[in-house]
């Protein structure tokens, strides 16, 4: 069993939302982790909402099954937010990482999230793939950020998988440039921590 | 900088079921690959074609029009003592069956990789062990794998066991369709040399075509021999028995990884055990760490091969269990009659005269999803039949 790292990521096809869970397992990997990495498939096409998904354990993953509780959300179009249920099994510990210029969906105003805009990045780059921006190292880039992989081992493996080394360089300015978005979770967050403040000093003062 | 440019040699890589299954095949060196793609299990040809296209090894590779000239063709080169490979799933699978029985008779020791996936109507492209199992009595020896190196690591093995002189049949190592094929895990590679030289010999088919002693193979075969030749062919499948343990007894030798015709889990002091194949067998070890830890003492056997089946150490490893429960999981159905598995493990416990509480689930067909939460909640179930998630 062990404790196991379950990422989610919501894309659309030809995004590379598939690639973007090969290569975050791989980096884990070269972290010196064990990884598991799959794509729930259907009948592929271009443009439609696929789900991916990456565990990361210190011992062997021996589930094969869909990922039911992710700790992270990974959207990297902005629009599935409207047409896929991304909070689906999430918990209040579930942190969400979405492509948009920093602001909240109504859906996720609940829940920690951080942001960044890989659209923008690619764009600003000409890094694109059949006149598509590519967004998922730059994505791949902000979860380093967050910790689940170190950013040495990510490159790495971005460039296992890329020949093109603009996808290096989305991920170290989507590294810079992810943001906690302010919505009520946090503003929630920072009263209560403003709170705790005042009673300490109240204590103090007692 | 020379050095720079030179890439470390890997050991140890981080890929699919279907590129270790492309990597397998190439160290064995085949002389013969044909094979038409099929999802899910495209990705290996297109890595073999791939592989042999960059000149990792000098290889015939077929590109043929169907799965039925895919096998024709291994079948071909293999009667002129070549070393064949070929991969399909499901409709393919099928589409190959009067070849499947061709290549086991005329015992030709082709090895195949099977994406084991549902069939129609209603097209269906997920996981599924209906395909494989229903060519179970064709005389192929059939493996079926849980992990990527798995997967590796038993296709090295199946053309020892096809080549083997007893032997001489042909082997299908079979790997679940997406969860297996296209799941991507480390997998750690083997010496080459050491394979090559340590653990398989040249091939060498006996009854080959050669133009210095001419013979004809596969002509009329009258009713007075046609029995002897069939009971041949069960003659090499029992022998393949204690051939496959021997492989698997070197392989651990030589490479460190240990594999049985029933893995067994946990399941000596076990009261209740879950018995099944495949990428849901190996879910079912979280299953029974979780139930320990809940103070139910579960185990469970995983079966690696169906044919031939591990009579002798399935009844070995249920004998010295006190369970007196068992729960087989089906990922495969035959209508009017009962999951697979379950039938050939009763027959079995019948032979040897052990009674037991038998739970049949049929769970996972069709690539339905199936956790080890499922299974923690079916060893709850009664003796019979059930359908999970019905």
């Amino acid at each position: 069993m062990g404790d196991i790292i379950e990422i989610r990521f919501h894309s659309r096809g030809g995004q590379g939302g598939a690639t973007a869970a090969k290569i975050l397992g791989m980096a884990a990997f070269f972290d010196g982790k064990y990884s598991t990495s799959l794509s729930v498939y259907g009948a592929e096409r271009r443009g439609a909402a696929l789900i991916s998904g990456t565990r990361i354990s210190d011992t062997e993953i021996r589930r094969y099954s869909s990922i039911k509780s992710p700790d992270y959300v990974v959207i990297l179009d902005p629009v599935l937010v409207e047409i896929s249920d991304v909070t689906e099994g999430t918990n209040e510990d579930t942190i969400f990482l979405m492509n948009n210029g920093g602001e909240c969906p109504l859906v996720l105003e609940d829940y920690i999230l951080y942001s960044v805009d890989a659209t923008s990045i690619s764009l600003d780059l000409g890094l694109k793939v059949a006149g598509m921006p590519v967004l998922n190292t730059p994505m791949l880039g902000a979860l380093a950020r967050l910790g689940i992989v170190k950013q040495s081992s990510l490159k790495r493996a971005i460039r296992k998988i890329y020949a093109d080394t603009r996808n290096i360089r989305a991920s170290e300015m989507a590294y810079e440039r992810v943001v906690k978005v302010q919505n009520r979770r946090s503003i929630l967050e920072e009263s209560e921590e403003l709170e705790e403040e005042a009673y300490e000093r109240l204590e103090e003062a007692v | 900088m020379m050095a720079e440019c030179v890439e470390e040699e890997e050991t140890s890589v981080y890929v699919t079921g279907c590129e270790a299954a492309a990597r397998a095949v190439i160290i064995a060196k085949p002389s013969v690959v044909a094979a038409y793609p099929i999802t899910p299990q495209t990705e290996i040809v297109e890595k073999l074609s791939l592989f042999i296209g960059e000149g990792r090894h000098d290889c015939q590779f077929i590109a043929v029009e169907s799965e039925h000239s895919a096998l024709s063709a291994c079948i071909g080169a293999a009667s002129c003592g070549a070393r064949t490979f070929t991969a399909t799933s499901s409709h393919g699978l099928l589409y190959m069956a009067e070849m499947l029985y061709w290549a086991a008779i005329a015992r030709l020791p082709i090895v195949m990789a099977n994406a084991n996936r549902a069939l129609a109507s209603g097209w269906n492209i997920w996981a599924d062990h209906i395909d494989s199992l229903s060519q179970r009595d064709a005389g192929w020896i059939q493996f079926y794998t849980s992990t990527v190196q798995e997967v590796y690591d038993t296709i090295l093995i199946a053309f020892r066991v096809a080549e083997n002189e007893g032997v001489m049949l042909p082997v299908m190592v079979n790997l679940d369709g997406f969860l297996l094929t296209h799941i991507n895990q480390p997998l750690r590679l083997v010496d080459e040399t050491l394979y090559q030289e340590e653990f398989l010999d040249e091939i060498n088919v006996p009854h080959a075509l050669n133009l210095d002693s001419p013979h004809t193979l596969g002509t009329l075969i009258s009713p007075s021999d046609n029995y002897r030749v069939q009971h041949d062919r069960k003659l090499g499948m029992e022998r393949a028995k204690d051939v496959i343990k021997e492989a698997e007894r070197d392989f651990l030798r030589l490479f460190g990884r240990e594999y049985h015709p029933v893995m067994e889990y946990r399941s000596d002091d076990a009261e209740v055990l879950l018995l099944g194949m495949g990428t849901l067998a190996k879910e079912a070890e979280d299953a029974v760490d979780m139930m320990r830890f809940r103070g139910i003492k579960a185990g469970l056997l995983r079966l690696r091969q169906i044919r031939p089946f591990p009579d002798d150490e399935i009844i070995d490893a249920i004998s010295r269990s006190p369970a007196e429960k068992l729960v087989i999981i089906d990922r495969d159905y035959s209508p009017g009659s009962g999951g697979i598995l379950s039938q050939e493990v009763k027959t079995r416990l019948y032979d040897a005269g052990i009674v037991k509480e038998i739970v049949n689930v049929i769970a996972g067909v069709g690539g339905q999803d199936v956790s080890a939460e499922d299974m923690m909640e079916m060893v709850e179930l009664e003796r019979g039949e059930h359908w999970w998630g019905i």
